[in-house]
This record gives structure tokens, C-alpha cells and sequence, in this order.
């Protein structure tokens, strides 16, 4: 379905990845790919992988086996911030603000290390993004007191004003309320249309289901199941996973 | 306009210094250049710290290390080639720029006290080495003969103020550039969490080598003139604690995120420390540190620039 005969670009390809952690083997030679433009759901019960995954993927951890390509070029070996520059950006699970420094402030710092963009069109270029994610009255801020949603937000900001091809938004709504999980999803949805491919991780089924155009699911560190929302919940291994025997 | 004015007061006070050393304009008891360049050296040192502790938030207390490895420089290049002052300052600059290099090397995948730690072993390791060079004088030390005079300053110890106040701009000016520039910028998303830093882009690794290197280069300057100035230089003077201690204590009075910081603590802790090693004893120097350092730690955790900023309700 997704392949590269059918004309879709592929744009991230895992090949067999392996991550261990002493003896405990949290990646266990997981296939994935993501085709330039799609919106992939990751999921998977607590502890399956899925944050190692994204780990591997930004090139914060390094994996034990296995390869990553995106957009052709291996992975391995390289640092985070080079793969950023290649075009993989991503946001934390507990978000990681640049607390000393203001909302816009934080987006500088991609803005000026990835994009180069020239000090003078930094605030024009991060208040672009703002309005987008909807932070633009928050700029001056300072990013250590926002609120949690608003931090979330901060967080896709920042990642955004990388210029990604790939955006790996890792639990961007947990702990968030239904209507704030909307507020996000829109603008996942926004990002999407704008031409960049997402992965998002993410534990609010209702959310992952009305996003994912297709859902991958980790189980104690390897993939069981691959497919569209529908072929995945109804896939009974998918089931056992989360429900047990 | 700021920078107009950083610049004009720069240039300002390097005149003052000139008209005072070089024509006399008051005459001045000499002890006051004696006490005026340790202050100076402090102004570099602090400066220097800041660079690595408080825009990258990096704890060196190995500052120790960098001044007498600058000071030693000197004695080396004297006894080699009884070089003048002029070359001794960019080649000690140089040996302490890759010492710092490769600290950073080293070091780079510790954090936080694990760093401080090392930065403090590395003090340690370089002081035992001195003390067992018989070339620089080992444990007894090495004596260095400065001129008496020099033209068109006069008495050398005039000279020394003049060129330490020249340092000492110097370096406020390169931490003024490097807060201001993209590198700085850097430097505090580093300070902020490293991991993020890394994830938006920042090459955490070369931004890391280079503080450690700028550092490393302008506390190797603050060293070199050490040998002229005192004229005689043992390991137990030029490792002393003092140094480790004032470098962190003075940027943390003043206020670790901005350059004003460390150079108003220098200028302020040094000269009461200087007040007080004539007016009461040398021995007081560190217990003032110690209250002051206490004080702000609980009160003023930004510095005098964060309390007079409060005051103002401008800042952040």
C-alpha cells in the first residue's frame, strides 16, 4: 500500500532496529517506514518501546543494530543536532523549555542553528509560528511559567521552527483536557497540510484514531501490528496487548 | 547605541589608565597600581569563569589551574628566552586556549558536579606537575627579574596596571560579544537542558569545546603577567585556592548571566579584599567571600545586576 512503486516518497525507513539497555532489550529489530507526508500513529502499551523508538529516531540514544534512513542518507553515527539539520525535528514527552528564556526566545535558537535565519528575521519568522500554534500573545513570556498546554505548544513551536520534513511529536496531550487535545490535534492537522510528515506518539486513543492515516503498534519492543486505524483495532494480538489473555 | 556607549566607556578608561601610567596626570602612591592590578586580574578571571559557568552553566574549579599554567608559561618562555611581557601574554593565552581545549575534550560527557569534580582534579594533577619540574623550580619556585623601569611608563608596576586594564577589556569585550551572539544564545540553551539544545539544532559538542577554550585562553592571559608581578613564582601561590574560589565567588555576586556581572563582582569583592588585606589582615579575604557568597546564594541568587534590575522592574 505504501510502498515505493505505488509513487509515494518514502521519507524514514527503520530497518531492523535493536536497542538494549543492560539486559534488558527495549527494541527488539522493529521495522518501520513513513512515506513523505503521512500522519503515522505510534502506539503501544506502557513500556513497549515507543519512546526509545522516537530516542533512536533523533539520534538521542544510538541504536545497538539494525539502520535508519531518512530521506536516503543513513542515520548512524550521526548526532542529534545533525539529524535535525537533515530535517527530523521532535518535542518531548515532559517538555524541556528553555526556561531562562523567553517563548520567542526559544525559538531562536532553531531558528538561528537550523534555519539560519539572520538575527533581524528571527522575531518575524517566530512570531509566524506562534500565531500558527496559537503562543503569539505568550512571546514575550518567559517560558518557564507558562501553563502545561501552553508549554506543549512551545514545545511543536519549537520543533516547527526547525523547518522539518518529519515532526515526532511525543505525547504532546497527555495530562491535557478534551479540549485542549483538540487544540493540539488542529494543529497537528495544520502542520500536516503545510507538507510535513508526522509521527505522534500517543495514549489518547480518540485522538490517535481521528489523526493517524495509518498506526503502527509496539509490544515489549516489537511491532505486531502495521496498518490502517480500522485493520489495527480489530487486530486481536493488538487486543492481547493492551487487554492481556 | 549601547554598543557606542560599551565602546566609549571602553576607550575612556583605557585613556584614564594611560594618563594616569604613562604622563603622571596625579601622582599616585604605587601601592594603588600593586592593589589595582589584582583587582584587574580578577576582572579577567571572573570574566572568564563566567563564560563557561554562567552562560553554559559549566562549574570550573579548576581556575586555579588555567592562572598558574599562564603564570608558568611566562616563567618557561623567561627562562628560555628571557621573552618580554608583550609575547609571554598571547603564548600563555595559546598553552591555556588548548589546555582548555582538551579539558573539554575530556570532560565533555560529564555534567553538572561530576564536571566540577574533574575541572578541580585537573587543578590538582596539573600543581603536581609543576611542583615536580625542576626547569620552573619545583616546590621552591622560580625567581623572575622584571625591569625596574620601562619607557614611556616609568616604574614597571605602572606598566603591569596599564596592560592589565587592556586585558581586562579585552575580555569583558569578548564576553560581551559572545553573550550578544548567536554563540551565547547557544551557550544558554545549553545551560537550559542540553538534550533540547541538541534536539533544535545546537552542535552542543563544538559550542561546549569552544567555551571551554575561550575560557581556558583568557584565564591563561590573566596568568601571564603573574611571574613579572610578583617576581617570583612557586606552585602554593599560583595554585592557590584564592583563585578557584574568587573566580566563582565574583560572577556570583555580580550576577552569572550577564557580562556586567562578573565585572562588577570582581571590581567589588576585589577591592574589598584588597581594603582589607591592608586595614585589617590578608587572612580575612576568604571568610569576607564566604559571607558575601552565603548572602547572595540565599538572598540575591541573581547577583547585584538581578537586584538592581528587580529594583528597576525592568529585566525579565
Amino acid at each position: 500500500m505504501t510502498d515505493i512503486s505505488s509513487g509515494t516518497e518514502r521519507l524514514l525507513d527503520v530497518q531492523g532496529v535493536v536497542k538494549r539497555f543492560g539486559g534488558f532489550t527495549a527494541l527488539n529489530g522493529v521495522d518501520l517506514h513513513v512515506d513523505k507526508g503521512e500522519r503515522l500513529g505510534l502506539i503501544g502499551p506502557n513500556g513497549s518501546g515507543k519512546t526509545t523508538m522516537i530516542n533512536c529516531i533523533s539520534g538521542a540514544l544510538a541504536n545497538d543494530d539494525g539502520k535508519i534512513v531518512f530521506k536516503g542518507v543513513t542515520m548512524d553515527g550521526k548526532k542529534p543536532n545533525e539529524r535535525t539539520q537533515l530535517g527530523i525535528a521532535r518535542s518531548f514527552q515532559i517538555p524541556k523549555p528553555f526556561g531562562t528564556m523567553t517563548v520567542l526566545e526559544n525559538l531562536a535558537i532553531p531558528l538561528e542553528y537550523v534555519s539560519r535565519t539572520p538575527p533581524r528575521q528571527v522575531r518575524e519568522k517566530a512570531m509566524d509560528i506562534l500565531e500558527t500554534i496559537g503562543l503569539a500573545e505568550r512571546a514575550d513570556q518567559n517560558s518557564g511559567s507558562l501553563t502545561q498546554i501552553d508549554m506543549r505548544r512551545l514545545e511543536l513551536a519549537r520543533a516547527m521552527a526547525a523547518s522539518p520534513d518529519l515532526l515526532i511529536s511525543d505525547e504532546a496531550m497527555a495530562g491535557l483536557s478534551s479540549n485542549e487535545v483538540d487544540d493540539i490535534l488542529d494543529i497537528l492537522f495544520k502542520l500536516n497540510e503545510r507538507g510535513i510528515t508526522i509521527i505522534m506518539i500517543e495514549h489518547i486513543m480518540r485522538a490517535v484514531m481521528r489523526f493517524s492515516e495509518r498506526i503502527a503498534v509496539l509490544d515489549a519492543g516489537q511491532k505486531i501490528a502495521d496498518g490502517t486505524p480500522d485493520e489495527v483495532v480489530n487486530n486481536p494480538e493488538v487486543e492481547r496487548a493492551y487487554l492481556g489473555e | 547605541m549601547k554598543l557606542n556607549s560599551f565602546w566609549l566607556w571602553a576607550v575612556l578608561i583605557a585613556a584614564a589608565g594611560a594618563a594616569l601610567t604613562i604622563f603622571d596626570v596625579i601622582v599616585i602612591n604605587k601601592f594603588i597600581y600593586f592593589a589595582s592590578y589584582v583587582v584587574l586580574q580578577y576582572v579577567i578571571l571572573a570574566t572568564a569563569w563566567n563564560i563557561m559557568g554562567g552562560y553554559m552553566g559549566y562549574v570550573n574549579f579548576g581556575s586555579a589551574g588555567f592562572f598558574a599554567v599562564g603564570a608558568y608559561s611566562s616563567v618557561v618562555l623567561y627562562k628560555l628566552i628571557q621573552a618580554p611581557l608583550l609575547v609571554m601574554i598571547p603564548v600563555s593565552g595559546i598553552v591555556c586556549a588548548l589546555l582548555g581545549l582538551g579539558m573539554g575534550y575530556l570532560t565533555l560527557r560529564l555534567r553538572g558536579v561530576f564536571f566540577a569534580i574533574a575541572t578541580l582534579a585537573m587543578a590538582i594533577v596539573l600543581e603536581t606537575l609543576i611542583t615536580n619540574w625542576e626547569y620552573v623550580g619545583g616546590a621552591s619556585g622560580a625567581y623572575v627579574l622584571r625591569p625596574r623601569t620601562i619607557e614611556p611608563f616609568g616604574d614597571y608596576i605602572e606598566f603591569l596596571f596599564f596592560v592589565m586594564l587592556i586585558l581586562a577589556i579585552f575580555a569583558v569585550a569578548v564576553a560581551r560579544w559572545v553573550e550578544r551572539s548567536k554563540i551565547g544564545r547557544g551557550f544558554s540553551a545549553i545551560r537550559d537542558d542540553e538534550l533540547a539544545a541538541e534536539c533544535t539544532g545546537v552542535p552542543t559538542l563544538k559550542l561546549k569545546l569552544l567555551a571551554t577554550t575561550i575560557s581556558g585562553f583568557l584565564m591563561g592571559i590573566a596568568g601571564a603577567p603573574f611571574a613579572m608581578y610578583v617576581g617570583f613564582v612557586e606552585p602554593a601561590s599560583a595554585f592557590n585556592l584564592v583563585y578557584a574560589v574568587n573566580s566563582i565567588a565574583m560572577p556570583m555576586i555580580g550576577g552569572a548571566t550577564t557580562w556586567l556581572g562578573p565585572l562588577v563582582g570582581a571590581l567589588l569583592l576585589g577591592t574589598v579584599q584588597q581594603v582589607a588585606t591592608v586595614t585589617i589582615s590578608s587572612e580575612l579575604n576568604l571568610l569576607i567571600v564566604g559571607v558575601l557568597l552565603v548572602f547572595f546564594v540565599i538572598a540575591a541568587p541573581d547577583g547585584i545586576v538581578g537586584l538592581v534590575r528587580k529594583w528597576r522592574g525592568g529585566g525579565k
